[in-house]
């Protein structure tokens, strides 16, 4: 049996939901009850079964609305998609990746059949059969890059390693929490991080980069990240402030539950083989709070760390105007009970 | 064997020797399906059960990364080193049942380049064997200069000539042909990268001729092929693991380590990539660094030594690990 794709919408009148199966799965990112940035990297394997991570590329029930919503940004503004001319190999080994993780993950939605050269993919909910050659771009509509990252959840950041470092080189980004590929595309790995505040001064950067520069092939890593967004807005980018950028305004003590979301991105690092960048797929998970607070443990623990969170760290997620509303609409969840180590639900 | 990279299940699937120095293996995957793709300049580590010793050697693929099927590797007999060649040489046969690490790469190519200007020496040919089949297959602009002692040791210089014909310069030490290497940098067209593989003071030469007449760094790309040198034997206290080994004579301090059941990261084995960077604890004696990881100023620090390549002559040594 496969997935029951929903019918949504991330904009306008914003009817994306999480089903309660859904809820459960949810990568809530706190595994105590405080947060503080750290190098949080760990091997990317399979996780349990029902989890986020029971595929290393997840397709959830939000995958036909989000390539819809995918679609309406791209039609809009087409530079959130950009290869410089050098990345085209990278883009071939991104296909290769992206298409073989979902027929593996999910084979009654995804179907890949190679003849050498001559590959066959079919994607079941977007309805696409396509027979092209691996390697000839003119045997795509788009290029390699935009062709997969159009069938596939998340945004995807192509890094080219040389001389040390990492550059920013090519990319699909419109699912993003206020940062554009616009303006960092060509920027190397300090340059794009260097907005991010406390980070660099404990020397996180540099040994973040020294093991991205070391990921090897057949052995990707992750990470979790999160962030807070008003109503269930994928596309929260700097070019469409205008559009989000005021809802944050909009948070009442009685809309706390409806309007505000937890964003969670799983990130993961992969080795690309013929090109030997590195591909970042940035995964966002959205849950309001309402739905967020079926889980007692979660409603505890946010509570806790939107709290006691770091003045600068609050300023750079974007969470000043509203915290207060949030703190105060969580504390009535939180009895003060001890909550349980690691992150699941109780 | 935990870190590093993860393993292969290889089987030899073909031996030939190519020269009176060269011998030339070919490895599948024991259960039959592809080997992962690499892109050119990736090695492979090849990990040697010779009796109750384990060598680790990395040898860079030199088979097109078009064809998975295979992965092949040269390697040059070594006579007076520490004996990983003359075990390959001798005692790896087909049929053989071999474990290789994924590949890695530590010297790729810069796929902005609009030209790519290679200069190998000697066994330094391999990784360009295929760079120059990857470039050919998406008809990249490469030109190929490649010194060699004589034309009988020049090995794969026929297939290179054959496939690649006029990109290919060969120079031949016996005939006294050198590379005009002044020349041949100066008239290099905007966008050229460099790429040198050869011995240590090839790849000396050509960077610092290179910097004197205006490359900039970022386009001269190099990698050294220098396998550990065998030496005295020494002992060292891993004070970490709470335990005091012998280095042997040809062993290195890194397998001396791991067959002490302790595992150090590493990926090139070669004093490159600074995985295994290990932080010395105390110390009475003289280093000999042969690593190209660690600043000068870090050699003469005695603080930080490279247990892949670097040993120790002395009374005592305390590393933690």
């Amino acid at each position: 049996m496969g997935i029951t794709f929903r019918k949504e919408t991330f904009r306008d009148d914003f009817t994306f939901k999480n089903s309660p199966e859904h809820i459960k799965r949810f990568p809530f990112p706190f595994h105590e009850d405080a947060y503080m940035y750290a190098v949080n990297i760990e091997p990317h394997v399979v996780g349990p079964k029902g989890s986020v991570l029971e595929n290393l590329i997840d397709v959830d029930e939000h995958y036909v609305a989000e390539m819809q919503d995918r679609a309406l940004v791209l039609a809009e503004d087409p530079l959130r998609c950009q290869s410089l001319p050098h990345m085209t190999l990278a883009g071939w080994d991104l296909l290769e990746l992206l298409m073989e993780q979902q027929a593996l993950g999910y084979p009654e939605h995804f179907t890949l059949t190679r003849d050498g050269d001559r590959w066959r993919w079919i994607n079941r909910p977007l309805g696409i059969d396509d027979t092209f050659t691996f390697g000839d771009t003119s045997t795509l509509p788009y290029g390699p890059m935009e062709y997969i990252t159009r069938q596939s959840q998340g945004d995807f950041c192509i890094l080219d390693q040389r001389d040390g470092n990492l550059w920013m080189d090519a990319g699909m980004v419109t699912t993003q929490a206020d940062w554009s590929l616009d303006f960092d595309i060509g920027m190397n790995f300090f340059e794009w991080h260097a907005p991010v505040p406390l980070a660099h001064e404990k020397g996180i950067f540099v040994r973040a980069l020294k093991f991205l520069t070391n990921i090897q092939q057949g052995k990707p890593a992750r990470r979790l990240n999160w962030t807070m967004t008003i109503n269930p807005r994928l596309d929260t980018s700097p070019e469409n402030y205008h559009k989000w950028g005021p809802d944050r305004a909009t948070v009442t003590p009685e809309n706390v539950g409806d309007k505000v979301h937890l964003r969670v991105e799983l990130q993961s690092f992969w080795r690309l083989p013929r090109s030997n960048g590195i591909v970042f797929p940035i995964r966002c998970y959205l849950i309001k709070m309402d739905e967020l607070v079926t889980q007692p443990k979660w409603a505890r623990r946010l509570h806790r760390v939107i709290r006691d969170l770091p003045d600068e760290l609050a300023n750079y997620k974007g969470l000043t105007r509203y915290r207060l509303a949030l703190v105060e609409w969580l504390a009535k969840l939180d009895d003060g009970s001890a909550t349980s180590p690691g992150f699941g639900p109780d | 064997m935990s870190t590093g990279t993860t393993k292969l299940d290889v089987v030899v699937s073909d031996v030939v020797p190519v020269n009176d120095l060269v011998t030339r293996f070919h490895f599948r995957r024991r259960d039959g399906e592809l080997l992962p793709t690499f892109s050119g300049g990736a090695h492979v580590v090849v990990e040697m059960r010779d009796g109750e010793r384990t060598r680790l050697n990395p040898y860079s693929l030199m088979g097109s990364p078009l064809d998975t099927r295979e992965y092949t590797i040269s390697v040059r007999r070594d006579d007076v080193g520490r004996g990983g060649s003359l075990f390959m040489h001798r005692s790896v046969k087909p049929g053989m049942e071999m474990v290789v690490s994924y590949p890695v790469n530590l010297f790729s190519l810069d796929l902005r380049a609009k030209k790519h200007l290679m200069l190998a020496g000697g066994i330094g040919i391999t990784p360009f064997m295929a760079q120059t089949a990857q470039l050919a297959a998406e008809g990249g602009n490469f030109e190929l200069h490649y010194t060699c002692r004589t034309a009988s040791l020049g090995t794969y210089a026929d297939v290179l000539r054959e496939r690649y014909n006029r990109r290919i310069r060969l120079y031949h030490d016996d005939r006294e042909e050198r590379i005009e290497l002044d020349r041949l940098l100066s008239t290099q067209p905007l966008g050229t990268h460099l790429y040198v593989c050869g011995p240590a003071g090839m790849i000396d030469w050509v960077r610092d001729r290179a910097a004197a007449l205006g490359w900039p760094p970022e386009t001269v790309h190099f990698e050294h092929f220098a396998a550990p040198q065998p030496g005295l034997p020494f002992d060292v206290t891993l004070a970490v693991s709470g335990k005091t080994i012998r280095v042997d004579e040809q062993q290195s301090l890194l397998e001396a380590i791991e067959a002490a059941g302790v595992d150090p990261p590493y990926l090139c084995r070669g004093g490159v990539c600074g995985q295994c960077e290990t932080n010395v604890i105390s110390s009475d004696g003289k280093f000999i660094h042969n690593d190209h990881w660690l600043s000068e100023e870090e050699h003469r620090s005695g603080c930080k030594i490279m247990p892949c390549v670097s040993r120790f002559e002395g009374r005592s040594l305390v590393l933690e690990r």
